[in-house]
């Protein structure tokens, strides 16, 4: 790269207007992506804060500052913020936004109007959820299991579940935006298969936006009833089933966990291209494994209820399924490793993030693995095992995923390079944090330690000191990312259109990029990733 | 000395062994697996690092055969894994019929044992070594669950119907229980140990221990008190079906279905008398909702059991 000075573009869509309103009521998906980025950062702060507080409780087996109540408030609350208001939307509402209609040489959404309501929705949603964490926070769990939520808790219960119903409407338009945007919009020549994977893992994930989260507005609106009138829908004194409510809440809720991971998977199909400066291998197979995950898993929810009286038969169904869905995420772990061979590996921040997911997926994909087989799920279920492959999945998963891409799309979005170095030393540090804090839940979970357990048996802190520590590393390395890429908005390099060399029409614009994207419609005439190669040519 | 970096729970029913065997395959397949990749990846971005005179990756082209290995191996590794979990799935979750059997009743935030001789024990479960002990659980309030993990077994606990949960011990000891579902406030207090002891020490244990009344003996006590004898006695005119050898037993409905007499159906039957009708008597029977606590309600069924126990001695 030159090191002539360079300039940003003298007019971008970061400079198009300062005053509140210019952002407020925009419809450019670019700001609206910001004005996601700057809420859901909040919410990840928040989420944090509880995370926080629990690794810090538990340095002790008999606690010490938090009592029993206020303990499972931060467990709840650290679930629903994360879920809900900071990893279903991160990638989707953030990267989504600003690149979906980038890389299909798109001005802009379908429904600009309908995106800048989605993001007012999520924020009202939001707004009931700060509520309840101001008024000391719900004790159900994310999960809100009857009959303990419709009948015994005493929190409000109703407030928090009114703003996961509420912010889910959130997911719903996004999700039709996309899908709709995505079918309509793509500039001529761009084919279904000449499109970026990322534009695949978000249209799988769309899928899922529209068809599985009603349900959950479902089920939430039970809960609310059954509190508010004591229908007896879950209620077995009045002939209620609280079993109903886990084969509702998990419908939605399994498919929720794609809808983490499959962004983050189009992140890293973006990022390993590029930086191994080679096609992907396998498109095709990349590309339906998202759809096949997107579709059975719908099908697989049955497998977080094996030890929860529904019949033998059906764990046995569950557990089938819940295999075959493993298969297409192992596609995509071996596809993404052969895309090294015989690359040009470049090792900048978002490619160690990328590595740093394959790995950290590999071993909460592995797991899961373990709790598909139904003999060994019953003792690990609801023990520090399930913490564990979870977190590998979503924290080692969808937040390795989530960095990658803020780390790749920076340049473009801010028009400024973050300095190497810290970037580099961030994502290591995020790597040996995660591991410390999350692996040795695994062995705690084996030996017996369950969930959402405030006090515990002395034999377990040992593990427990380890996790905790592994946490303030890990806090230190999500730290780094805030400080240097706020530092390099106003002291960071210029980057130029595009400092990766990557292919992609989101890279053909200026950064920042004008507000209406491109100056005329681009016609495309490549398949995505054509990173010029050297050698024989053999197909 | 105490391992302070331990791996495995104690190993302590005859299940547990075969939860570890399968466990160790798991680990082994993973373990594989994940090393596989990290090793590539690592080999991959050191050998193809970029360099000045490699700024461009070389052509390679995508092997159809490399992935549909790929896909067949892992595919084959998780079918061993499926049936061979379904397989234990089943034994942990069946009972044989042979066991001692225990109720338990959980609620916020205790467990209550009750033994088949009577004796009752809060949060503390004694138990023989080598007998295979059934326990018949069911909850008074939220969802709760019995974890043993020295046993490795667990089962959500529910308000609305009787579960089973089997093991046998075969290592005396104190092994720690949990509530494995989270019930609210105290869920982390819901815990307790069970006491395996030597058989000749357990009967040692029982006669210490105040006998209340034996289960089946205070059923019956209170199938005479409510009144369930002017009905169900099983005389000639009886407005009611008899009780003797029902429990267990396959019943035809008046709707033409045929189900189980199973603890489930009896506590319906007495609960919600008009649900599931028996095939030749009228729907008369009064709802005893509000009436039984769940201890008593275990009474009632122990004692049915009995008359079945008698039943079949006849």
């Amino acid at each position: 790269m030159s090191n002539e000075a360079r300039e940003l573009p003298a007019q971008h869509y970061l400079n198009s207007g300062y005053s509140i309103r210019s952002w407020l009521l925009t419809t450019d998906h670019k700001r609206i992506a910001i004005l996601y980025l700057l809420a859901v950062t909040l919410f990840f702060l928040l989420g944090s804060a509880y995370a926080g507080l629990i690794r810090l409780e538990l340095l002790e087996p008999r606690g010490h500052f938090l009592t029993d109540e206020a303990y499972n408030k931060s467990f709840t609350m650290h679930g629903i913020v994360m879920i809900f208001f900071f990893l279903i939307p991160s990638i989707p509402a953030i990267l989504g936004n600003f690149l979906i209609p980038m890389m299909i040489g798109a001005r802009d959404v379908a429904f600009p109007r309908l995106n800048l309501a989605s993001w007012y929705i999520f924020m009202l949603g939001g707004v009931f959820t700060i509520t309840t964490a101001v008024i000391g926070g719900a004790d159900t769990g994310w999960t809100f299991y009857t009959p303990f939520s419709t009948l015994y808790a005493t929190t409000p219960v109703i407030l928090v579940a009114a703003g996961i119903f509420i912010g889910g409407f959130s997911s719903i338009f996004t999700g039709l935006n996309f899908i709709v945007t995505i079918h309509k919009l793509r500039a001529p020549g761009l084919t279904w298969f000449k499109m970026p994977l990322f534009i695949w893992s978000m249209y799988a994930s769309s899928l899922i936006f529209v068809l599985g989260t009603p349900v959950l507005a479902i089920s939430l609106a039970l809960i609310g009833v059954e509190r508010a009138f004591h229908l007896g829908i879950f209620d077995p004194a009045l002939g209620g089933d609280p079993i109903l409510f886990q084969h509702l809440f998990w419908f939605y809720s399994h498919p929720a966990v794609y809808i983490m991971i499959l962004p983050s998977m189009g992140v890293i199909s973006e990022v390993i291209p590029c930086y191994a400066r080679k096609r992907i291998f396998g498109y095709n197979m990349v590309a339906f494994s998202s759809l096949a995950i997107a579709v059975l898993g719908f099908l697989v929810w049955g497998h977080h209820m094996f030890v929860s009286g529904q019949s033998l038969f059906a764990g046995m169904i569950f557990s089938f399924l819940s295999f075959l869905v493993a298969i297409p995420s192992a596609i995509k772990v071996f596809n993404w490793t052969a895309t090294l061979y015989k690359g040009s590996v470049h090792y900048n921040a978002p490619m160690l993030f990328a590595l740093g997911f394959i790995g950290l997926f590999t071993i909460g994909g592995l797991t899961g693995l373990f709790l598909a087989t139904l003999g060994m799920d019953i003792h690990v279920h609801d023990t520090y095992f399930v913490i564990a492959h979870f977190h590998y999945i979503m924290v080692g998963g969808a937040i390795m995923g989530y960095m990658a891409g803020l780390h790749h799309w920076w340049p473009k979005m801010s028009g400024r390079l973050y300095p190497e170095g810290w970037s580099k030393l961030a994502a290591g540090i995020i790597f040996l944090g995660f591991n410390l804090t999350f692996f040795p839940q695994f062995i705690l979970g084996y030996l017996g330690m369950p969930r959402r357990y405030h006090l515990y048996p002395p034999e377990f802190q040992v593990y427990h000191v380890l996790s905790s520590a592994g946490a303030s590393i890990l806090g230190i390395g999500y730290l780094l990312p805030l400080v240097y890429l706020l530092w390099s908005l106003k002291y960071g390099k210029i980057a130029g259109p595009n400092p990766w060399e990557s292919t992609g029409l989101e890279w053909t614009t200026p950064s920042p990029p004008p507000t209406f994207n491109f100056d005329k419609t681009p016609i495309v005439t490549e398949e995505a990733y054509a990173y010029p190669t050297e050698g024989p040519s053999s197909g | 000395m105490r391992n302070i970096l331990p791996l495995f729970p104690p190993q302590a029913s005859t299940t547990a062994g075969q939860v570890d065997l399968l466990f160790y395959f798991l680990v082994g397949v993973s373990a594989f697996f994940a090393i596989l990749i990290f090793i590539l990846i690592i080999y991959f971005a050191i050998k193809y690092r970029a360099r000045p005179e490699r700024e461009r990756a070389e052509t390679t082209r995508t092997f159809v055969v490399l992935e549909v290995i790929w896909i067949v191996i892992p595919l084959g590794l998780t079918m061993v894994m499926f049936f061979w979990g379904a397989k234990l799935f089943v034994t942990i979750y069946r009972p044989p019929t042979d066991a001692m059997e225990i109720f338990v009743v959980g609620k916020q935030w205790m467990w209550k044992f009750q033994h088949p001789t009577g004796q009752l024990e809060i949060d503390e479960l004694h138990i023989p070594v080598g007998q295979t002990i059934k326990l018949t659980l069911i909850s008074e309030d939220v969802i709760h669950d019995l974890f043993i993990p020295a046993f490795r077994i667990k089962r959500d606990v529910l308000p609305d119907r009787y579960v089973a949960l089997w093991f046998q011990a075969t290592q005396p000891g104190k092994y720690r229980f949990f509530c494995a579902q989270y019930c609210g406030t105290q869920h982390s207090s819901m815990t307790g140990w069970v006491d395996v002891m030597q058989p000749v020490e357990f009967e040692k244990w029982l006669s210490e221990n105040p006998i209340v009344v034996p289960m089946e003996v205070a059923g019956a006590a209170l199938f005479q008190k409510l009144g369930c004898t002017a009905c169900h006695s099983g005389a000639g005119s009886s407005l009611g079906p008899p009780m003797a050898g029902i429990y267990g037993s396959q019943v035809r409905l008046a709707d033409g279905h045929v189900v189980v007499a199973d603890e489930t159906y009896i506590r319906e039957s007495i609960l919600n008398p008009n649900a599931q009708i028996v095939a030749g008597y009228p729907p008369i029977m009064p709802t005893f909702k509000g009436q039984l606590s769940d201890q008593e309600m275990t009474q009632l069924i122990a004692y049915l059991r009995s008359l079945k126990k008698e039943a079949n001695k006849k």
